[in-house]
């Protein structure tokens, strides 16, 4: 102890040494420069506070990483949050020490200067905590139930991820994701830690929903839009994520297969996301119109760097002749560099002198003196004067710029940056032509060998899930696979026809009262078929006392038929197999019997038909099979296939009916029904909270109604009543008696359609 | 009788023609070939048949038709009069009577029952009979017949039937080239041409958006309705999106689209 007190000269130091009472070699290596800091940044009470949270990570029995990594992390953390969110911080570090999340101690203190450098305000960073102690909380899990004896999984990858979410999403968002996290994968350790490492792809969609600034699925089509509108250009846009790359960020280009634009632009002052879109589209729109190739091998590639920015210049020139109003979202995009930013004896400033010379080109007050930036200024206006000038031209005035302003620092290593990325323009790789493959040079056009399989069933569909707890969609969550139901014996439902032969008869003498009315009367017909007394008379009356009278007083008829499409969604899970009490007949037998039935009836009616069965297993695996189409008639294949029909698996009912409403949505029929056969609530083996799909139901039936589809519900469940009305309102049946099942679904389709 | 002179156009109309339309419908005039106007709306279509009227110097009866316009509206009707009833001629008899030039406007709004009337009068025949009067009027030596339809919101149930398209001699109209409108647009309203030209490339930016969320881009009438209000002082960019875009689209993408390119183009 003594000998590692005598390294410092500074009594102060040593005091404060003295007062850490630490004894791990590698801290007293960092302690006096990080004393330093935090005396440069906090106030004496400040530094003693730090001192002493040290000391107390010193001795929480973890080795030296957690007292290194506060060390250094906090002064300049109470630089950006305020020291005095120091106890809050302590707070959560005695939390985790209780808990069996001591572990993650290390890297909750490495992310809490980035972390806190991102949200800035106090308020902020004390939610980030609450995030973090509620994570713990409710991740953390127990054996017996009793005491807490398992760490959370998904915490120390939470803390690691932390900045670069903060970097994309704001905080309500980072509480969002971590709530579905929680909530979704909470009891699984390994899909948690994929889920907060990012790692999954529902993690990252989440964030995605959750990312401030303009999002390019929100207004692709406002892009083509613009595109076809402006620039008279349809081009295929490709975003590409520019959330995981922190150090090295995408640029936007284009090639044979589309423009590639970033999926998210943050606003920047005076220039709103979607005018950043705006430029970068036009500016590859400029160079499509206007760039040709030059060959690239006989320049340096300073000289490359040179004709690329003028070139950029030249194009972004040309687009606001065409457009005034593009140079003004040009100058607010393009950084205004200082004109003595750069220090030519120590650093290589091309990239500085170009990037004033670009801004000098679109902005005629920059305000810069050198002389020869502003002949150079002179020399471009006059090329493009009349005209567009060229490639060629440019690379010319380009060279002899590099040639005049050249320096011997150009060639340093150390390149002054700031100021010189002008984030709209592309990377030029359509500028250029390659005489031979050089090594520099990445093959962009690599023909890329791809070996698709073939594949055997259809692809699926993918259709959200609405999680009630969130009050959000889980995007894509569910695939949806179809086919055709596999084929039986037809004979088996005309023996189960015959045997309901006196059913059938009631049947058609109620079908014979549906058949349709189909004449409507069309009054007020100046000719028509048939005079309309009430009218004539009337005219008649105007007549006598002298005012001109109607002379519509025809009336006419037109046929008009029933429209009702109509659906039948049958649940096929595994609970069709029980018998029916009192009866030898399993649910799934008097199912058959009682479709069969209405399926003839419905033929009978002419009312277009189909009928969908649906059973699940897990959201990646919801089979739809087809067993009638619209355009079927009530014939030997169907009923094959309804002979055929299996019970199994689950019922995740939302997912089936949204599928259903993509096929029934299509029919042109006036109305729109479906019916929904079911003997049970909604459940699948992935979703513990039964809730959860009863809700999403409920949000399929309100999503089914905006299209204009009616929903109906027949539900064989004695039990029905707790959740049906909360599914489907007030449009549902309770069927107890279900041998009477055959007879009741027909009526019922009746009553409902007269 | 009525008097024709109330049909005739007294002062010549403001026409820019795009081609040899002028000659090409003097010759039509010439043999009394009827004859059909296509293009898009507020491109000059009637403005065009007003100016052919006052060329020739022959009044001109129009009429815009409408969905609910039957048989008896062009061709006249009984009125009931106290104790009697009375014939009136309708505007197409009118125009057959006098030798007027008859613009049927819009001819595809009318029902396809209505628009078979004007079958005999549109061949050989040149006559139209009265079934109802039992009458046959022989048109005038002068009489013509001219319709005019917009092809680009025909739908299933707007669309001429063959045999009344083939009874016409037709012209294609378009909205002016660029340099060509923005002379229109100085002409009617005296505007500055620069300003002019810069709505005509606000015009052009929407007519792009054709099919793809618009059946129509802003009319050369809605770009003159714009300079009139730039005109009376209102800013360029709030003319525009008043006289302009809201009337075209309810379609937010592209207003938003549409109010850039405003905004683009009278920075």
């Amino acid at each position: 102890m003594s000998d590692t007190a005598s390294r410092f000269q500074h009594p102060q130091t040593r005091a404060y040494w003295a007062r850490l009472d630490c004894g791990f070699a590698q801290v007293a290596d960092v302690f006096e420069e990080c004393l330093y800091e935090a005396l440069a940044t906090l106030s004496r009470k400040g530094v003693e506070a730090y001192v002493d949270s040290a000391r107390v990570l010193g001795k929480l029995g973890r080795g030296a990483e957690p007292i290194l990594a506060f060390l250094e992390a906090w002064p300049s953390a109470a630089a950006a949050v305020g020291e005095d969110a120091l106890p809050a911080v302590m707070e959560v570090v005695g939390v985790m020490q209780k808990s069996p999340n001591g572990m993650a101690i290390a890297p909750f203190m490495q992310t809490l200067a980035p972390v806190a450098r991102r949200l800035h305000a106090r308020d902020q960073f004390v939610r980030y905590l609450d995030i973090a102690r509620e994570l713990m909380v409710r991740t953390t899990g127990s054996i017996h139930g009793f005491h807490q004896t398992l760490p959370s999984p998904g915490l120390p990858d939470f803390f690691a991820q932390a900045p670069l979410l903060l970097a994309q999403i704001p905080i309500a968002g980072l509480g969002n994701w971590a709530e579905y996290g929680i909530r979704n994968y909470g009891r699984h350790p390994q899909r948690q830690q994929e889920y907060f490492s990012l790692k999954s792809a529902d993690s990252r969609a989440v964030m995605q929903r959750e990312r401030h600034g303009t999002l390019f699925a929100d207004v692709e089509r406002q892009l083509d839009l613009y595109l076809r509108a402006l620039w008279r250009s349809h081009e295929h846009l490709v975003p590409y994520s520019s959330a995981f790359h922190e150090i090295r960020k995408p640029v936007p280009y284009y090639d044979k297969l589309g423009m590639r634009v970033p999926d998210v632009y943050d606003d920047v002052p005076g220039v709103p996301g979607l005018d950043r879109y705006r430029a970068t589209l036009a500016h590859m729109v400029g160079h499509r119109r206007w760039s040709r190739p030059v060959i690239a091998d006989n320049y340096s590639p300073l000289q490359r760097l040179a004709i690329e920015c003028l070139e950029d210049c030249r194009i972004d020139t040309l687009l606001a002749r065409e457009y005034p109003g593009l140079g003004r979202i040009f100058r607010g995009l393009h950084p205004a560099p200082r004109e003595d930013a750069c220090d030519p004896q120590t650093q290589s400033c091309l990239r500085h002198r170009l990037a004033m010379l670009s801004r000098a080109l679109l902005d005629p007050n920059h305000g810069y003196s050198d002389p020869a930036l502003l002949e150079f200024v002179a020399r471009f206006h006059a090329l493009l004067a009349d005209g567009a000038s060229s490639t060629r031209e440019i690379a010319d005035l380009a060279l002899a710029y590099v040639a005049r302003t050249r320096r011997q620092s150009d060639q340093y290593a150390n390149v002054h940056f700031d100021d010189t990325v002008v984030d709209y323009r592309d990377d030029n790789r359509q500028m250029w032509a390659f005489i031979e493959e050089g090594d520099e040079e990445e093959a962009f056009d690599l023909e890329r060998q791809l070996d698709l399989q073939e594949i055997d069933r259809l692809p699926p569909r993918h259709y959200p899930e609405w999680d009630y707890a969130s009050q959000t969609w889980r995007p894509d969550w569910v695939s949806v696979y179809e086919s055709l139901h596999p084929k039986g014996d037809a004979a088996a439902i005309d023996r189960l026809l015959a045997r309901h032969d006196a059913l059938a008869k009631h049947l058609k003498r109620l079908l014979e009262l549906l058949k349709p009315q189909d004449k409507v009367r069309i009054r007020y017909q100046e000719e028509g078929s048939e005079l309309d007394l009430d009218v004539a008379l009337r005219s008649l009356i105007d007549f006598k006392s002298g005012a001109t009278p109607d002379p519509r007083i025809n009336m006419s008829h037109r046929t008009s038929g029933r429209d009702i499409a109509v659906l039948l969604l049958l649940d096929l899970s595994e609970s069709l197999r029980q018998k029916v009490a009192g009866s030898e007949q399993t649910i799934l037998e008097l199912s058959q019997e009682a479709v069969s039935l209405l399926a003839w009836a419905i033929e009978r009616l002419g009312d277009p038909f189909a009928i969908g069965g649906f059973h699940s297993n897990t959201r990646h695996d919801v089979r739809y099979y087809h067993l009638k189409g619209f355009s079927e008639g009530w014939s030997d294949d169907v009923k094959a296939r309804l002979a055929a029909m299996q019970a199994g698996f689950s019922t995740r009912m939302g997912a089936a009916m949204r599928h259903a409403a993509h096929y029934l949505g299509a029919r042109r029929a006036d109305k729109k029904l479906m019916l929904i056969l079911t003997d049970g609530q909604p459940s699948d083996v992935d979703a513990p909270d039964g809730r959860l799909l009863i809700e999403d139901a409920r949000q399929a039936v309100k999503e089914l109604g905006a299209e204009g589809i009616f929903t109906y519900c027949i539900n064989l469940d004695p039990k029905a009543d707790d959740y049906v009305a909360d599914i489907f309102g007030r449009h549902y049946s309770v069927i107890d008696h279900i041998q009477r099942l055959p007879q009741k679904l027909p009526e019922l389709f009746m009553a409902l359609t007269k | 009788m009525i008097d024709h002179r109330q049909y005739l156009i007294r002062q010549e109309p403001f026409y820019q023609p795009q081609g040899r339309e002028i000659a090409l419908y003097e010759a039509a005039y010439a043999a009394r070939l009827p004859v059909m106007v296509k293009g898009p709306t507020g491109c000059g279509k009637s403005r065009f048949v007003e100016y052919m009227a006052w060329k020739l110097g022959k009044p001109l009866i129009t009429v815009a038709c409408n969905e609910d316009m039957t048989a008896s509206d062009l061709v006249g009707r009984y009125l009931l009069e106290a104790g009697s009833t009375r014939w009136l001629d309708g505007p197409l008899t009118t125009a057959a009577r006098m030798g007027a030039i008859c613009y049927l406007d819009e001819i595809v709004e009318a029902r396809q029952d209505t628009t078979v009337v004007i079958h005999p009068l549109t061949d050989h025949r040149r006559v139209l009979p009265l079934d109802k009067k039992g009458e046959l009027v022989e048109a005038h030596a002068d009489f013509q017949l001219v319709i005019s339809y917009n092809p680009g919101y025909q739908s299933l149930m707007k669309d001429l039937k063959q045999s009344t398209k083939q009874r016409f001699a037709a012209f294609d109209f378009d909205y002016p080239q660029a340099e060509l409108e923005t002379q229109i647009i100085v002409r009617e309203t005296g505007l500055d041409a620069d300003i002019c030209a810069r709505l005509v490339k606000v015009g052009a930016a929407a007519r792009n958006l054709k099919g793809h969320g618009l059946d129509e881009g802003i009319s050369t009438r809605l770009l003159i309705y714009a300079a009139a209000l730039i005109l009376r002082g209102v800013a360029p960019a709030d003319a525009c999106r008043m006289a302009a875009v809201r009337p075209i689209t309810d379609d937010a993408d592209i207003r938003v689209t549409l109010d850039h390119a405003i905004d683009a183009v009278f920075a």
